[in-house]
């Protein structure tokens, strides 16, 4: 893994950087507008998920396994923001 | 020979995750996005972290991922489940097209319990 800005490797690693990020913002977009919060809790989960997906992309680019450590760590705030805020909408719901 | 597979489960894995952002920006309604982000993301990312088991090919960086795909196979079913419920008790609006409201009039909403059918 020497050249990894060359080969089919650096196509592909291109072309996946194309991809989420193009998917960051259309998944941002959907956050701005949403109608309602659900709608909004959904989309910062999605993206949550592509920062995790580029967090893997730079530590296979860079050769480090150092950030793997950090994708660990945001699966497992990620869901318990994400139930921590259901749970809150659903108490809110009954007053 | 491994940059080819691993370049192939690069590009797979993240344009599952683009299909994801694809649907959760043009499906009409929470719940059909709620569908379409929740199973194609999780997908991705799994895709996505044994490029990276493979790439490093060490038994720590295997179990690192293995552990990645375990918790996002474990975690993402859950909290789909909590936001439905939390925007189904919410009352966020269907869409106009939708055929079929199973859980309709089966809410206790006082009490937050979901009868049988049967029971009336």
């Amino acid at each position: 893994m020497s050249a990894i800005s060359s080969g089919p490797m650096g196509w592909a690693m291109y072309l996946s950087y194309l991809f989420l990020i193009m998917s960051f913002i259309l998944t941002f977009i959907r956050f701005v507008k949403g109608p309602s919060i659900a709608d909004r809790i959904v989309a910062f989960d999605l993206m949550v998920i592509i920062m995790m997906g580029i967090i893997i992309l730079f530590s296979i680019r860079v050769s480090k396994i150092v950030f793997l450590d950090a994708v660990i760590i945001m699966a497992l705030i990620s869901f318990l923001g994400t139930v921590a805020y259901a749970r809150y909408l659903e108490k809110g719901a009954s007053k | 020979m491994t940059e080819f597979i691993v370049s192939l489960f690069l590009v797979t894995g993240s344009f599952f995750i683009f299909i994801a952002a694809l649907g959760i920006t043009r499906l009409p309604d929470l719940f059909t996005r709620m569908h379409a982000s929740a199973k194609a993301s999780s997908l991705g990312i799994g895709l996505l972290a044994i490029a990276a088991g493979i790439t490093f090919s060490h038994h720590w960086v295997l179990l690192q991922s293995v552990l990645i795909i375990l918790f996002i196979f474990l975690t993402a079913p859950i909290s789909a489940h909590m936001i439905a419920r939390a925007g189904y008790l919410l009352k966020v609006p269907l869409w106009k097209a939708t055929v079929r409201d199973e859980l309709k009039n089966r809410y206790d909403l006082k009490n937050k319990i979901l009868r049988c059918p049967e029971e009336k």
